[in-house]
């Protein structure tokens, strides 16, 4: 079945392609130093980036695999919705101004303020790549998936054909845009993105006498009261209810030790901007979360769960068939191309996280040892855009078809396990040291891709990557109520068994630089 | 902050940061920051495990119906929005009325100090 007009579908999305491209063609023409190129000369106001977070963060895994998650789970795709918000508040009142005092451009900063410099800043890389790059082959999937049920591609090498062309828009844009160009991309997304599931909101909400109770029994009258009630997904057996658990913590704790999340706090003036950032953030991604509760039971209601079962794109076709159903073919094109360039919008985001962690952290100050010539770095930073843009490419070519959920669900638990313990223990934890900051973050990444490797995602189960072998022994398939803990309690141990202590003189100064903001980095003048 | 060539930290101005660390003053700031942040942070987090474990094990008073079709799961739900929008705008007044203005003081301080 393919609904709507491919040509139209192109010809808008092409238009957004068209108009960012002067955008970012104009804002970049400052793009010289490394604080331009990575931080955008932290030009941006708190508003600005606080759309710009949020353009990051309502990824594709959010729209369409939340509103598909809701059209057929109901309610067990709504707790999603509340982990991926939630989270947030971890990043406000503990992570975001800290770190804007304390830090340059990467995660990475802030850790060897007072820790000994190389081998953190390599085990930071190694993490901050590490959920780049799963975080880039679910959106790199959900651009093959999305593409065959908006354009009518359905064979596979139309399908990688065009997961290549929208690498290759995202390699120009990142090349071309630093960290400036990225924002504005990231912005107008946010904007189209919710401005568009704002008119189908109320578009749903209208044909049922704007009333929620009415819309819910209409979806229950189609779908079954079960699809109001918890437990259609998780509450089967009780292995899965536990997972459910371990999925509920790697969400709420994920999001904070995100790199490209946490980069986004470098590109405003003051740790106050970073502050104003976080707020616009949660206001717009729970007004969006809102949305998709009412478009997911709308288009349970609307649509059918069979028909979207059905469609090209599954589970994840729920929000563009509701826009069919409503608009018609133009408001399908447009919500189509609204979430093409969520894909293209995140993914920049994502590649100039991984480029500037492996340019500033590991050629930098691990290879050169921070004896670089000027924009040396940025160099560096452009030909990695370059060389993870085609390894996306490749990768995303390679997982066509694989669960993008369990791709992003698996970078959350790895930054929560890897990240999220090293920044709280380093901002919070005086006696913090090297050793635990190493433990806890390759701990942390190694329990999280070791109990992966060993559960029924990669094999012994159906729905597996390799359903035909076995060699599966952990249950679940989220490792996060395992590897989380682990990575506090492994930057615990090595802590206290350290028996070189850290330097008490920096200690004192990061503390009172990060709580009064003295000496960070300012925004650069043009 | 800087590194020496070997890597290793070294203070990077004649500030004493340990003298003001340990000024009752800047110990006062500390606290007040810490003391709203740390039980917050643990409060919507124990709220938020409430809310995942009645999600996960208690279907049957989640599906309670309260009015029309909205059930007691939803309305949690929706209650875990207005908990975060409210905590997000306490904590926004509480530092911009306590924390700004003495974060400000410290810096004016020390770029003072780093003058002389």
């Amino acid at each position: 079945m393919n609904v709507g007009d491919p040509i139209l579908n192109i010809s808008i999305f092409a238009a957004f392609v068209v108009v960012t491209l002067i955008i970012v063609l104009r804002v970049s023409r400052t793009n010289k130093t490394a604080n331009d190129f990575y931080a955008a000369g932290r030009s941006f106001s708190g508003g600005q980036n606080g759309t710009a977070i949020a353009g990051d963060y309502l990824s594709a895994a959010s729209f369409l695999g939340i509103c598909g998650a809701i059209a057929i789970n109901g309610y067990d795709g709504f707790l999603y919705s509340i982990g991926f918000l939630v989270a947030w508040l971890v990043a406000l009142l503990l992570v975001a101004e800290l770190l804007r005092n304390t830090g340059k451009f990467t995660m990475a900063d802030v850790l060897s303020f007072r820790l000994k410099e190389r081998p953190v800043r390599l085990a930071a890389a190694t993490a901050t790549l590490a959920v780049c790059f799963f975080y880039l082959l679910a959106q790199m999937a959900g651009a093959g998936g999305l593409v065959s049920l908006l354009l009518g591609v359905n064979d596979r090498l139309g399908q990688s054909v065009v997961i290549a062309v929208v690498g290759f828009i995202m390699i120009f844009y990142v090349l071309i845009g630093g960290m400036k160009g990225t924002t504005w991309v990231q912005i107008i997304k946010a904007v189209l993105l919710i401005a568009g599931a704002g008119v189908m909101t109320v578009w749903v909400l209208a044909l049922n006498g704007f009333n929620l109770s009415t819309l819910l029994g209409q979806a229950a009258s189609v779908a079954g009261e079960g699809i109001l009630n918890p437990g259609a997904q998780y509450g089967l057996t009780g292995l899965s209810r536990l997972d459910f658990v371990s999925l509920a913590l790697a969400l709420v704790l994920g999001t904070a030790g995100l790199p490209h999340v946490l980069m986004r706090f470098y590109t405003v003036p003051t740790a106050k901007e970073a502050r104003r950032s976080v707020v616009w953030a949660i206001w717009l991604i729970g007004l969006f979360y809102l949305f998709t509760l009412v478009l997911g039971y709308g288009a349970a209601y609307l649509v059918g769960k069979d028909a979207i079962l059905a469609a090209p794109g599954g589970v994840n076709s729920a929000a563009p068939l509701l826009a069919f159903e409503l608009g018609g073919s133009i408001l399908l094109a447009v919500i189509s191309a609204v979430a093409f360039a969520t894909i293209l919008a995140v993914v920049a985001g994502l590649t100039i996280t991984a480029a500037t962690s492996f340019a500033h952290d590991v050629y930098a100050n691990v290879i050169k040892k921070g004896a670089v010539p000027p924009n040396g770095e940025v160099k560096v930073a452009r030909i990695t855009v370059v060389v993870i843009g085609v390894l996306a490419i490749v990768g995303g070519i390679g997982v066509q078809g694989q669960n993008i959920a369990f791709l992003v669900a698996l970078a959350f638990a790895i930054a929560a396990s890897a990240n999220l313990p090293t920044i709280l223990y380093s901002l919070f934890w005086r006696k913090f040291t090297t050793r635990g900051a190493l433990w806890s973050m390759y701990g942390g990444l190694g329990s999280a891709l070791l109990l992966i490797i060993f559960s029924p995602v990669i094999s012994g189960a159906e729905t597996s990557m390799f359903s035909n072998v076995d060699f599966s022994w952990f249950p679940l398939s989220n490792p996060g109520i395992v590897s989380i803990p682990l990575g506090f309690f492994l930057g615990w141990l090595g802590t206290v068994t350290s028996s070189v202590k850290e330097d008490p003189q920096i200690a004192a100064e990061m503390e009172v630089r990060s709580l009064t903001g003295h000496g960070a980095e300012k925004a650069s003048s043009h | 902050m800087a590194h020496d060539d070997t890597g290793t930290n070294v203070p990077s101005t004649a500030i004493d940061y340990v003298a003001i660390e340990e000024s009752p003053a800047f110990i006062e700031h500390k606290r007040r920051h810490r003391s709203f942040v740390f039980p917050l942070a643990i409060a919507f987090l124990l709220w938020y495990f409430l809310y995942v474990f009645l999600a996960d094990y208690a279907h049957d008073f989640m599906s309670i119906k309260v009015f029309g079709n909205i059930n007691v799961g939803l309305l949690l739900g929706l209650s875990q929005f207005v908990t975060t929008f409210a905590i997000t705008t306490w904590y926004v007044s509480f530092a911009n009325r306590k924390l700004d203005p003495a974060a400000e003081k410290f810096r004016n301080e020390l770029e003072e100090a780093e003058r002389a």
